[in-house]
């Protein structure tokens, strides 16, 4: 099937599209947007967090078909011009990324907490982080630079 | 495979009914997970994620009537104040993902005994609307779920709302799980006062082939405390009877050893959640807080 839908801004159409399929394949194998990240396909993870229409959603357990007409906004769509967005800044900063494999999810899912809750506490944090795993860092980097980012931005 | 995608109630309710073999999806939270696997090639997916009146709720005459598309984190925001229980329960499923997208219109699509909506659902008598093009009929959530995954749907039907009596009283959910969050229950229990009715109801979650209301326990607590008087001098239950309670609960339970936990286990902590729970939801109706 054939799918339109808008992302980070833009308009994008894609065509041969199987009705089984996820926005995540749809996002990293038919639109190159490899930020989002493929690790359990179950929900899990976090690490292929998107926004849809706003909303913070595991791109994995939306069916593309789902998406048609909606706009979606990845990682790669957060940040203004060349650099990094502030929340992106602070996680490098922090130490948070190792690996980096978790990182664009929880980039993506802490914007969204700070949206809601410029300030949060560190119990806030882990509650809203709580879809989002890390094999490398252990959480308490994250704790920081979640904190780090707070201080820094108002998203 | 096809892609169905309706964009009226009507349209949907004749989708259903034209292809049998399509398998509805709304959050896709359950439904993506099979795909994503191989578990699951159904003919067709029928998206009602574009039918406005699945998203909506409203309360009439002291009912709570809940679009089948309206997700956790709504319920938690919106509807909370009205069904305390519910809105806990909600509260512990997955992650913030897994709420802005999971609907309990899944939950009970998918009657699983673990589903986390379902023990406050029977505990409040709730009812499921589910129609066809033949028609709307409503079924007691207790008729509706009637195993691991099995349910009262006919192959034309879809679930359009559940139809929740307003809390009357103080009410209560808690889960057992092997972590914080994103777990699925190792058991839980919801536990509601009728204050007006002066009926007290306790649900077991996954520690059975389906959710168990602890029929025992209701009818044994709802005679002391007709009898004590408690009701009206809001006294304390005693410890004696608190304890008759937990047992009568954890003799209501039938569960299975498996991957999260042991039998006994889950007997166990059933039992320990319906004492504290009787003590939280009488403590908050002594301090007059009852609804
Ligand atoms: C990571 C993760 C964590 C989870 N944690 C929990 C948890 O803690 N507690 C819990 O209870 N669940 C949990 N779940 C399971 C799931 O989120 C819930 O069962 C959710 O309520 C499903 O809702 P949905 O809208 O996403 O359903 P979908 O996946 O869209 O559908 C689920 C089932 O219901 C059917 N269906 C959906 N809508 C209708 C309708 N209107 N009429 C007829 N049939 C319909 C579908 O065909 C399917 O069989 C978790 C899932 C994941 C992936
Ligand atoms: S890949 Fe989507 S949550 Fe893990
Ligand atoms: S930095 Fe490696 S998984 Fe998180």
């Amino acid at each position: 099937m054939r799918l339109r839908l808008e992302v980070n801004g833009e308009v994008r159409e894609v065509e041969g599209v199987w009705e089984g399929e996820s926005l995540l394949y749809v996002l990293r194998e038919r639109l190159g947007l490899y930020g989002s990240k493929n690790a359990c396909e179950q929900g899990e993870c976090g690490s292929c967090s998107v926004y849809l229409d706003g909303v913070l959603v595991c791109s994995c357990l939306v069916a593309a078909g789902q998406a048609e007409g909606r706009e979606v906004v990845t990682v790669e769509g957060l940040a203004e011009g060349e650099g990094l967005h502030p929340v992106q800044e602070a996680f490098v900063e922090a130490g948070a990324v190792q690996c980096g494999f978790c990182t664009p999810g929880f980039v993506v899912a802490t914007h969204d907490l700070l949206s809601r809750n410029p300030e949060p506490t560190d119990a806030e944090i882990r509650e809203a982080l709580a879809g989002n795993l890390c094999r490398c860092t252990g959480y308490e980097k994250i704790l920081d630079a979640v904190h780090r980012a707070a201080e820094r931005v108002r998203v | 495979m096809e892609f169905l995608q309706p964009a009226t109630w009507h349209e949907a309710l004749e989708a259903r009914a034209e292809h049998p073999e399509a398998r509805p999806i709304f959050g896709g939270t359950d439904v993506m997970v099979e795909l994503n696997f191989d578990r699951d090639r159904p003919g067709a997916l029928l998206d009602l994620t574009r039918v406005p009146e699945l998203s909506e709720w409203g309360e009439e005459d002291g009912m709570v009537r809940i679009g089948a598309g309206v997700s956790y984190a709504r319920i938690i925001e919106e509807v909370g104040g009205r069904l305390p229980a519910l809105a806990m329960a909600s509260r512990t499923v997955g992650s913030p993902q897994i709420r802005n997208r999971g609907t309990v219109g899944g939950n009970l699509g998918t009657s699983s005994p673990a589903g986390d909506s379902l023990p406050p659902l029977y505990a409040a008598g709730a009812e499921v609307e589910v129609c066809s093009v033949r028609g709307v009929r409503r079924v007691s959530v207790e008729e509706f779920v009637r195993g691991p995954k099995r349910n009262a749907l006919a192959g034309d039907e879809l679930i359009s709302a559940v139809v929740v009596p307003v809390a009357r009283g103080p009410e209560q959910f808690s889960k057992i799980g092997t972590r914080n969050a994103m777990v699925i229950a190792v058991c839980s229990l919801a536990v509601s006062l009728d204050v007006e009715r002066r009926k007290v109801r306790a649900c077991i979650g996954s520690a059975g082939p389906t959710p168990i209301r602890a029929r025992e326990a209701e009818g044994f607590i709802e005679g002391v405390l007709d009898e004590e008087g408690l009701w009206e001098s809001r006294g304390e239950i005693g410890e004696e009877t608190l304890g008759r309670f937990a047992e009568l609960v954890r003799e209501a339970a039938r569960p299975i050893d498996d991957v999260r936990s042991t039998a006994e286990y889950r007997r166990h902590a059933v039992g320990v959640l319906a004492r504290r729970e009787l003590v939280w939801v009488w403590q908050e109706y002594r301090g007059g807080e009852a609804r």
